[in-house]
């Protein structure tokens, strides 16, 4: 083969400059987010990997079936506790911390939700 | 031989066609008669030809109670806009108003009394807000279905969706609407929010919406009245309840007290009647 010499170990190179954050993030375990857990309630809305992939959609639902269809803004969990159907009132109720909370992921994936331009975000923790 | 044979194949085709026209186009025909028709039992029951069916919020404005409390309309207004985050952007230019009060001559303009009318009638505080027509042209006005009318009949926002076009505002004859020119969360020159004291309750809307009045959807959900009739509950001057319902206490009032609706010619069918 013509420029073996060459191509193999620029390939080689080429992968390895392409994959490194690979090697170097996700080793370190240190920075991945870590959202702080409420401490008196131990179950969510909805299971938690439904939570971290869908919650911005089950908020729209709510929004929705509430504002425009007259739904109920009383929820109940899977165990029968019942919850605020609401971002301000009913989330941020176990969540009060959305430094620690909210902040924690988006700030890791760059993710700038505007939800906080009207809702209001509980005092205590700001 | 061959020429009846065009001929069939002609006729069979052109049938063909017909057979997928005709229907399609009867079909639209008819829709567009039923909707002609739906929007005539609307007006025939604004009319009290057809028993109107659901529910529908309206309220009852006694303009001589506000006369005779001075002062409370203002109290009214600033309990609702306290409980709904609206912001105070000092001066009128920017004016965010979900409820206000307003001379007789600019809330009821098209009044043919005009030049035989008791002189009192001008110094009258006329509280004013959403009307919550039965027939919103702000509603048709909006691109982005922003702004709708709820089964209950509030006219209400979902200030999500609100682009800023203000075509709402264009067609609310009423001018019950307002535009965040400036950041409602903002601070004014000496360092003041805008927003005096913030409800944890409620969210605020941000800059490049319109908003108005909600009729306390988010209270009458948890059983309580509007925050502007409780601030008023004592005078009974606003009184609230479901005009479809000819047993409650609005229907009551409309059936035995002489009112009047804010500018009835623009055919809104608004749910608010004014006892003046
Ligand atoms: S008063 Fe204006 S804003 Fe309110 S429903 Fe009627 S047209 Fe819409
Ligand atoms: S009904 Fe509610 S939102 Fe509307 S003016 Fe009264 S207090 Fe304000």
């Amino acid at each position: 083969m013509y420029g073996k010499g060459r191509i193999i170990p620029a390939l080689i190179l080429f992968l390895g400059v392409m994959t490194s954050p690979m090697w170097f993030k996700s080793a370190d375990v240190s920075k991945m987010p870590k959202p702080e857990k409420p401490k008196d309630y131990t179950e969510c809305v909805a299971p938690v990997q439904e939570m971290r992939t869908s919650h911005m959609v089950l908020l729209n639902q709510w929004r929705d079936d509430i504002l425009r269809e007259g739904g109920s803004r009383i929820g109940k969990t899977a165990n029968g506790t019942e919850y605020v159907r609401s971002l301000q009132n009913g989330c941020m109720k176990c969540h009060s911390d959305k430094k620690k909370f909210c902040d924690e992921c988006h700030n890791y994936t760059s993710v700038k939700p505007y939800c906080w331009d009207c809702h209001l975000q509980p005092k205590e923790a700001m | 031989m061959d020429s009846k044979r065009r001929d069939f194949l002609k006729i069979a085709g052109l049938s063909a066609i017909a057979g997928i026209a005709v229907p399609s186009a009867f079909n639209s025909l008819l829709k567009g008669e039923a909707l002609a028709s739906e929007h005539g039992a609307a007006a025939a029951g604004a009319h009290g030809a057809v028993a109107p069916t659901g529910k529908r919020w309206g309220m009852v404005i006694d303009v001589k109670k506000f006369s005779a409390n001075p002062g409370l309309a203002e109290k009214c207004v600033s309990t609702c806009h306290a409980v709904h985050n609206v912001p105070d952007f000092g001066n009128k230019k920017d004016e965010i108003k979900w409820v206000w009060v307003d001379s007789f001559n600019h809330v009821f303009p098209d009044d043919s009394s005009q030049y035989k009318k008791p002189e009192a009638l001008d110094s009258m505080p006329i509280l004013t807000l959403c009307n919550h027509c039965d027939n919103p042209p702000c509603v048709r006005a909006c691109p982005t279905q922003a702004t709708f009318k709820t089964k209950d009949g509030i006219v209400a926002m979902d200030y999500h969706r609100c682009i800023g076009c203000r075509f709402c505002m264009a067609a609310c004859p009423y001018g019950a609407r307002s535009f965040n020119w400036r950041d409602p969360r903002g601070k004014d020159a000496n360092g003041q929010p805008f927003i005096k004291a913030e409800n944890p309750k409620f969210p605020t809307r941000m800059r490049g919406v319109v908003e108005k009045c909600n009729f306390c959807t988010e209270r009458l959900a948890i059983g309580q009245i509007p925050a502007c009739v409780e601030a008023a509950a004592e005078s009974k001057a606003l009184v609230f309840g479901d005009l479809n319902d000819p047993a409650s206490e609005v229907s009551q009032m409309l059936k035995t007290t002489f009112t009047i609706q804010r500018k009835p010619s623009a055919g809104t069918h608004p749910s608010l009647f004014y006892i003046i």
